[in-house]
């Protein structure tokens, strides 16, 4: 199906053939197509690595600036920008490893934005090192006796700093994936999706298979916006829950927080600025 | 007395020593006196040592002088450490106790004025500075009236039993400071009346409100942070987006991501900030998204002397970034070329599309000094965005170097940026021949600024044998001493652009026999410079990089027997 967020003609990507992220690039441009949003008002702010490569192949437009970055850049877009649709999208390393910082201080900003994280628990672009998601034991062309750090759990730290919507999708089944996406986008405040997929190149352990049977679905009696069941969820790491894990739409954007919005709604680029109106501040 | 009086008040952290500050060099220049204050300090919250000097003067004052005419004592152990600052007819006044007896029988002269005592008769210890404020203001003999309103504004919200404890202590010390009867002689000077007194910080604060700026993000370090605070402060008249980032690499990417959106944003950061956010500003440079960075300086490697001054960190805004990119620096000396200077970098930032990066550091942010006032309709916010159409390319070749730049939502076309290297629509490429034209343009834009270029200005003598070569914050105290040793063989070239080099430069340079360079840092960074790109030298290097500002009597010393 064609959507109106494909090019004319189809770039080539540079992913392996097999690779989690062409269901991710596929479900994503079908998700925004199915609800309506103009390809004028997305922005895809992306870091860098094999999962932010996606700005490249959709069609609208794009900053696809440093390593583990994405996140302040999109938080400067949608804060200049409120009408903006303002997805922030990239791997594990790059959002969790590099943008750490930055991903803890995203979340408590609630910036109005869809953060996406290709979660496919190892480094691509660089050649199969262990990524913070990659679980303990896993042996990569650098860690060859096995990871022996603690695994990065972006579900509990999301929950845990108040996020407004956690959820983990998995590239495997893109009906999920696809529903999940929408809710995200539709959501009013920070929103993230960890979107488990295989790396056929170099995870030999986390496979297509692996994560059909260690995952599930949480079920229609889970209470989304319980905090404490949340997180009770986000720490069940033997079989990994799907869905929409946490939900709290109760709290302000950031752009809905500032003093620059308070008289005045419009993006900053519409409004008008008057260098004599500063002289008064000389007034000593 | 003589018609230039320096007052240094020598007391702890915590002590309000600031607020004394802020309300009398007010009251003195609205009385008609020129004034210049300047603070130094440790860099802790409470206790050590830390001075404040006031300059007031008959003529236009804008220098730190080592001498101490006025010293005023507010706690234990606050001489010693300026004590080669005292002259033969200092006159240190203080509560008979804190002032040790080396300095009584010193030969200066001693005023006794228990400071203490008398805030105490007011309702307790927290009124000395307002005793000090009524002590500075009886020996100048300004107005009560005015006096008493300043610090009742100071304290308007604090409640009707405050204000009026402090107007009690401020009469009470008006009183002691008349008592004294220290013959101030100064001039007055009408004009000094019309002028405008501000703070380093204020004047980029001021000049990016001017420009513009409706985004700013940091991390806090001094001594940059008062700009931010700033723009805090007017954020909701102003409709500035203010976010305190949660690190420096943050702030400079997010003003990245602000740009793109059709802000117009800025950081604040000091040294260690500034090398966090190189990556960043190499981004800005192959994005070709705008951005403006306020970079003041302090002493540095690492963390240094964190409240204290220098010039130490040109190279690093010359050379900051991975990769081969144009930049623009500015150095300000006055706090009107503080204003112009910074209104004008976001247009040039919006223009070229290239980093602008204001140089200050601590002496000029924490310093006070007056100006003349500056019409405002005179500055011209320009906004060179442009409206997109379906077959807009970002990074289209052009002659001058320069892509028109959209935005998002503005037009009918994408705009892509792109950190990897791109083609003129901003996708990826690896062809060789896009990368060098892409390179090429980027420099291009470099070429086409220095039409514009800001020409340094030569002070003093127009037929000169001798040139000293300033920039930034050491204008103040070298254009003080050409005027005192007014000399038609000396004049001064004051750089407030040091990057690229003024179109100027070689010609300036050249008229000279003797060149001079005077710099707070340790290896001349701009001398370095200069000879880099006309291959002339300086036959006279005075570098000061102990943590202080140069004084006028440092100067005047180096310069004799070199001129």
């Amino acid at each position: 199906m064609k959507t109106n967020f494909d090019f004319d003609n189809i770039p080539e990507t540079s992913w392996c053939p097999g690779c989690g992220n062409f269901a991710i690039l596929k479900v994503l441009k079908e998700a925004l197509d199915e609800l309506n949003i103009d390809p004028q008002k997305l922005v895809i702010s992306a870091g860098i690595g094999q999962a932010a490569k996606i700005s490249q192949y959709i069609n609208s437009n794009c900053f696809n600036g440093l390593h583990g970055r994405a996140l302040p850049v999109a938080t400067g877009i949608k804060t200049s920008n409120p009408d903006l649709v303002v997805v922030a999208e990239g791997g594990d390393g790059d959002m969790y490893g590099e943008g750490g910082n930055h991903f803890i201080h995203a979340i408590r900003r609630n910036i109005d934005i869809i953060n996406i994280v290709h979660n496919n628990m190892v480094y691509g672009l660089t050649l199969g090192q262990a990524s913070p998601t990659s679980r303990k034991g896993s042996k990569t062309t650098l860690q060859l006796d096995g990871v022996f750090l603690e695994s990065f759990n972006p579900i509990a730290v999301a929950i845990s700093l108040n996020a407004s919507f956690v959820a983990r999708a998995f590239s495997g089944d893109m009906k999920q994936l696809k529903k999940i996406l929408k809710e995200a986008v539709n959501h009013k405040g920070y929103a993230l999706v960890d979107v488990f997929h295989p790396c056929v190149s170099f995870n030999k352990i986390n496979t297509f298979k692996w994560f059909k049977d260690n995952t599930y679905y949480v079920d229609e009696s889970y209470d989304n916006t319980d905090k404490m069941a949340a997180l009770e969820k986000a720490f069940e790491t033997d079989k990994f829950p799907l869905g929409i894990i946490y939900k709290n739409g109760k709290n302000k954007t950031f752009s809905e927080n500032l003093k620059a919005y308070k008289n005045d709604k419009r993006p900053l680029y519409q409004r008008e600025v008057n260098p004599e109106e500063v002289e008064k501040l000389l007034s000593f | 007395m003589k018609n230039d009086i320096s007052i240094v008040l020598s007391g702890e952290a915590g002590q309000g020593i600031k607020t004394v500050e802020l309300l009398i060099i007010r009251a003195l220049k609205n009385s008609g006196y020129n004034v210049f204050s300047t603070t130094e300090l440790m860099s802790r919250v409470r206790g050590g040592n830390n001075t404040t000097e006031i300059r007031v003067s008959n003529k236009k004052v804008q220098a730190f002088v080592d001498r101490i005419d006025i010293l005023i004592v507010l706690s234990k152990n606050a001489i010693s450490r300026i004590e080669n600052r005292l002259i033969k007819d200092s006159i240190i006044i203080g509560q008979n106790s804190v002032i040790e007896e080396k300095y009584k029988n010193g030969g200066y002269k001693i005023k006794d004025v228990d400071m203490g005592s008398l805030a105490k008769e007011v309702g307790g210890i927290i009124y000395s500075n307002a005793i000090v404020y009524g002590l500075i203001a009886g020996i100048f003999n300004i107005d009560l009236n005015l006096i008493k309103e300043y610090i009742t504004n100071h304290f308007s919200t604090k409640g009707k039993i405050i204000i009026e404890n402090n107007i009690s202590a401020v009469i009470k010390g008006y009183e002691k400071g008349n008592e004294l009867n220290l013959e101030i002689q100064i001039k007055k000077d009408d004009k000094a009346k019309n002028q405008i007194i501000l703070s380093g910080t204020e004047s980029i604060g001021i000049g990016a409100l001017a420009g513009g700026c409706d985004f700013i993000t940091a991390y806090p370090m001094s001594p940059s942070t008062g700009v931010i605070h700033f723009l805090a402060k007017h954020s909701e008249e102003y409709g500035v987006v203010v976010e305190q980032a949660e690190d420096e690499i943050s702030a400079i990417n997010m003003i990245q991501g602000a740009w793109y959106a059709g802000a117009r944003a800025m950081t604040t950061t000091s040294g260690g900030g500034f090398a966090l956010m190189e990556e960043g500003i190499s981004n800005a440079a192959i994005t070709e998204v705008p951005i403006v960075i306020h970079l003041a300086q302090r002493p540095a490697p690492s963390t240094g002397l964190p409240t204290r001054t220098e010039q130490g960190d040109l190279n690093l805004a010359l050379y900051a970034g991975h990769g081969e990119f144009p930049r623009i620096i500015f150095a300000p000396g006055n706090f009107t070329d503080g204003i112009c200077l910074t209104q004008k970098a976001f247009n040039l930032a919006d223009k070229y599309q290239v980093p602008v990066i204001i140089l200050t550091d601590q002496f000029y942010i924490d310093s006070y000094q007056s100006i003349k006032s500056i019409d405002f309709s005179d500055f011209e916010v320009e906004n060179y965005i442009t409206k997109t159409d379906k077959d807009y390319k970002r990074y289209k070749i052009t002659e001058d170097g320069i892509s028109p730049r959209g935005i998002p939502m503005h037009g009918d076309g994408f705009v892509r940026f792109d950190s990897h290297e791109h083609d003129e629509s901003g996708f990826i490429t690896e062809d060789f021949d896009i990368r060098k034209k892409m390179v090429d343009k980027r420099l291009k834009k470099l070429e086409s600024y220095s039409k514009e270029s800001i020409d340094a200005e030569i002070i003093g003598s127009k037929n000169y044998k001798t040139l000293i070569v300033g920039w930034g914050s050491t204008y103040g105290v070298i254009k003080e001493v050409i005027q005192e040793l007014n000399d038609d063989d000396l004049a001064f070239a004051y750089f407030k652009q040091v990057y690229p080099l003024p179109n100027n430069t070689k010609e300036i340079l050249s008229k000279a026999k003797k060149l001079i360079i005077i710099e707070n840092n340790a290896t001349s960074q701009f001398g370095q410079l200069i000879k880099r790109y006309t291959g002339m030298e300086f036959t006279k290097r005075i570098l000061k990089y102990n943590g202080m500002p140069f004084s006028i009597e440092e100067i005047i010393e180096k310069l004799n027997g070199i001129k």
